[in-house]
């Protein structure tokens, strides 16, 4: 292990990771609740993961394995950035296997792998404030939370249905956790928002800019808002990986030419190089 | 082996201060993400009398100078926790942001809950308790937890159940418990349910 | 695998970062710029570096911009990413502008007063006119009386030695207006005030936090809000009491010894609007203050931000806050250069996993729409 001269482990001073620290359990102790807390500056911009970086710093240790992904892949330029500060500052082990890794950061995916227990997934989070389009004012937000008026949410919901035949939202797709808190997940797409529901791992979220942490606990009940006569359907293209041939992942459409020419790859990829070097041993076999 | 910048009949703090308090932190954050899961701590070697290794490890880890601490062990631990977290201590407990018991606990009532607005604004508690059993006793529920803990607690005050049921029913609002023996420690956050078993 | 250009990774950023070096020193045959040529002749930069960036320190603003290639909003990032690391000292006392050792001082509200108007360097009655003689790579004569430039200090080791100053002491116009019982008096406050790179902004935001902010807040954008109240949003009726140039002492108390330090010397701008307050119930009319204070010399943003502040005073004078400038979440929030450049910039940063999901989503909407329009 070795970290880069001249920093503390993992960056971020000590006093600042204990009040980031003192935040992390008062965010699991009120699960899908936005903590407010003493962002700091960070080497990268804000609005490019400082908040997931700062809740890693706080958490990460020398007998972690980190693993970046951004939109669901290792080798996008942000989580190659953001894999890279970690190993200078902390000098831990870092990974591509979502099975391998104990620290998880990701931006706007969940791994198709589902996690287990002792694993952290880590968020950043650009807007933690869900009512943020329909109210943008912060003071009138912590008053509905508090309150957990969240008819405004709902209405919203009802005039998309009305409208459009169903909910128009297709990433970000607000959540109540544990029945009491509505919580932005952070912009996954809803595709993903099943797999937020009472998962094995712990779920820290992290927003720099807007000075917020929250949390989701093991095993804690995470439900998409929907209503009974529409309830809530994760959509995704309806085609097969065109590399590993999976059914069930999320896809990233690629245009291959400029006569409409499309081909669909899991955004996950993870879990379609670990598919593909599945199906090659096996014709080996 | 006291370093030399510890006073004289201090012991010292984390033998590593950055890697233990980190190590400490992970150890309360598994915790507090699987209540009633006792969890174990390391890097503390001579905690001050008559704190716990646990105890003393995780005031060290999350106090400082912006959390007042209120504590009841006496005159060798307050120095130790001044000299080594900086942390203000207070004569009030509805005061503190921390509260270390090694005797009776105040009631959890007269502790600061945070507001329905800013509930995470609520006093940390430890307590020092005899044991710590996994296995047994209580029927824990709750988030955090995928069917059920068990958790026995020895030397605990009787009617800590019927306090933390009222606690639990104030949620959001309301205060969360590390419970401490040796170098073991297992939280309560205040979304859990207890049931005697 | 060559079909997402934005799965370049390492290399391609190594390149770029290599490319920007490059970029950075330009053409080799240029000689390359000392920080103390920025520190020197790009002082107004320097010192709106310190403001944003928050962080006093020549040299290192310098640095910063140097780094930058002139970009002082990416200037003033750097600095606070740094300024993050460094360790908490203490906190000074107040400092007193009245003490100032003055540089500049007008007021717009008297024709004279004690000390009198000192224009001091300003831009104000030039004619702004390209001055060519600039352009050529002839020294231009050193005014008498000016001191020779001094290398720039680094990380603040060697205070740079201070500008002479024409005047110190001189009475305060708010405070000649004060005598007659004619400005709303501040009461000065003991408490200890709250410190927005420690605890997040929260509303409503006293007076204390609103002026921590809008200090380090942009120029640009508190130009406008500011502007926008002379237009009408906010109903504005500002004069110019003073404003003042110069330097002040730092001084910090340390506990042990019980008596003040000083530590150094800054250079400020102080603005102090006055606006006419028609009264109120329990209030004879009277004048109040919008109070601006940078670091350095910045008269552009010390005069926006007492114009906002007046503004976001609405709610203390029981006027009724309807524009903009008014709304303190509006402009707190979103005066920070730093954090809004990061989110705006953050666009630029891969976005396909959500705009997958909202092409599936348009794509149904659109079969449904005309399925319907078919049947």
């Amino acid at each position: 292990m070795s970290a880069e001269a001249g920093y503390n482990f993992g960056y971020l001073d000590e006093n600042t990771k204990r009040m980031i620290r003192r935040a992390l359990l008062k965010a699991v102790a009120v699960p899908g609740h936005q903590v407010p807390f003493g962002s700091r500056e960070m080497p990268l911009p804000y609005g490019w993961g400082t908040g997931g970086i700062q809740v890693t710093a706080s958490v990460i240790g020398p007998d972690d394995t980190l693993k970046v992904i951004d939109q669901g892949a290792d080798d996008t330029t942000n989580a190659v950035s953001i894999r890279r500060f970690f190993a200078r500052v902390a000098g831990v082990a870092t990974t591509e296997r979502t099975g391998e890794a104990t620290v998880i950061q990701t931006r706007h995916r969940i791994p198709e792998t589902p996690l287990r227990e002792g694993q952290i997934l880590v968020y950043q989070v650009p807007m933690p404030e869900p009512l943020f389009r329909l109210e943008p004012r912060v003071a009138e937000t912590k008053r509905m939370h508090a309150l957990a008026d969240y008819g405004l949410m709902h209405v919203k919901l009802y005039e998309d249905i009305a409208r459009h035949g169903h909910v128009a939202i297709s990433y970000n797709y607000p959540v109540m956790v544990a029945d009491r808190y509505l919580m932005s997940p952070s912009p996954i797409p809803a595709f993903d928002n099943p797999k937020l529901h009472r998962m094995p791992a712990l779920q820290l979220f992290g927003a720099g800019r807007e000075k917020r942490i929250y949390a989701v606990p093991p095993y804690t009940d995470v439900r998409s808002l929907d209503f009974e006569d529409h309830p809530f359907r994760p959509v995704r293209a309806d085609a097969p990986c065109a590399l590993c041939g999976s059914r069930e992942s999320y896809l990233d459409e690629v245009v291959t030419d400029d006569r409409g020419g499309r081909m669909f790859v899991c955004s996950d990829t993870d879990y379609c190089n670990t598919r593909q070097a599945a199906a090659t041993q096996e014709a080996a076999e | 082996m006291p370093t030399t910048d510890t006073p004289l009949g201090l012991t010292p703090g984390f033998a590593d201060p950055v890697l233990g308090a980190q190590g400490c932190f992970r150890a309360l954050l598994d915790a507090m993400a699987g209540p009633g899961r006792p969890q174990r701590i390391a890097g503390l070697a001579l905690p001050p009398p008559p704190l716990s290794a646990a105890s003393a490890a995780a005031l060290l880890t999350l106090a400082d100078a912006d959390t007042p601490v209120w504590t009841d062990a006496g005159a060798v631990a307050e120095a130790w926790l001044r000299f080594h977290a900086g942390c203000p201590l207070v004569a009030d407990p509805a005061e503190a942001v921390f509260l270390l018991v090694t005797g009776t606990p105040p009631r959890l009532a007269t502790l600061a809950q945070g507001s329905e607005e800013e509930p995470h604004r609520s006093a940390t508690l430890l307590v020092q308790v005899a044991g710590l059993q996994e296995g047994f006793g209580w029927h824990l529920t709750g988030p955090g937890i995928e069917h059920a803990h068990r958790l026995r607690v020895e030397g605990l005050q009787a009617d800590f159940t019927t306090q933390w049921a009222a606690n639990r029913a104030g949620f959001p609002r309301g205060v969360d418990v590390v419970l401490c023996a040796g170098e073991w420690l297992a939280a309560l956050p205040r979304t859990t349910r207890i049931e005697e078993g | 695998m060559a079909y997402v250009a934005v799965k370049g990774g390492e290399r391609a950023i190594d390149a770029a970062h290599a490319w920007l070096a490059e970029t950075r020193r330009g053409d080799a045959a240029v000689p390359e710029l000392s920080l103390a040529q920025i520190e020197q002749q790009m002082g107004l930069a320097v010192d709106r570096v310190m403001a944003e960036g928050a962080c006093y320190d020549r040299g290192l603003a310098a640095l910063a911009i140097k780094q930058a290639r002139g970009d002082l909003i990416e200037a003033a990032f750097l600095l606070r990413a740094y300024r993050t690391t460094l360790p908490r000292f203490g906190a000074s006392l107040p400092i007193d502008s009245g003490a100032m050792r003055i540089r500049r001082r007008i007021s717009a509200t008297y024709k004279d007063l004690p000390g009198g108007q000192v224009l001091g360097p300003t831009f104000d009655y030039t004619h702004r006119l390209l001055d060519f003689a600039l352009a050529g790579d002839r020294p231009v004569s050193q005014e008498p009386g000016r001191e020779s430039p001094r290398p720039a200090s680094l990380a603040g080791s060697q205070p740079a030695p201070a500008p002479a100053g024409i005047a110190a002491g001189l009475p305060r116009v708010t405070g000649i207006l004060a005598q007659e019982g004619l400005m709303a008096p501040e009461a000065p406050g003991e408490a200890e005030p709250p410190d927005l790179t420690r605890e997040p902004l929260a509303f409503p935001a006293g007076r204390p936090l609103r002026l921590q902010a809008l200090a380090r807040g942009d120029e640009g954008f508190l130009l406008a809000m500011g502007y926008s109240t002379q237009r009408g949003y906010g109903n504005a009726h500002p004069f110019v009491g003073e404003i003042r140039m110069g330097e002040v002492a730092v001084e910090i108390l340390p506990p042990e010894l019980g008596f003040a330090v000083e530590i150094g010397e800054i250079t400020v701008t102080e603005c102090q609007m006055v606006n006419q307050f028609a009264g109120s119930k329990t209030e004879p009319p009277q004048f109040t203050r919008g109070y601006g204070l940078v670091f350095g010399h910045g008269e552009r943003k010390a005069m926006a931000m007492s114009l906002v502040d007046r503004a976001l005073r609405a709610d203390e004078l029981g006027e009724e806050a309807t524009a903009p400038a008014q709304c303190q979440e509006f402009v707190l929030y979103h005066c920070d250069n730093v954090e809004a450049t990061g989110f705006v910039e953050h666009l630029k940063l891969p976005h396909y996993v959500d705009f997958q999901s909202e092409l599936e989503k348009v794509r149904e909407m659109r079969a449904t729409v005309l399925r319907e329009a078919a049947e």
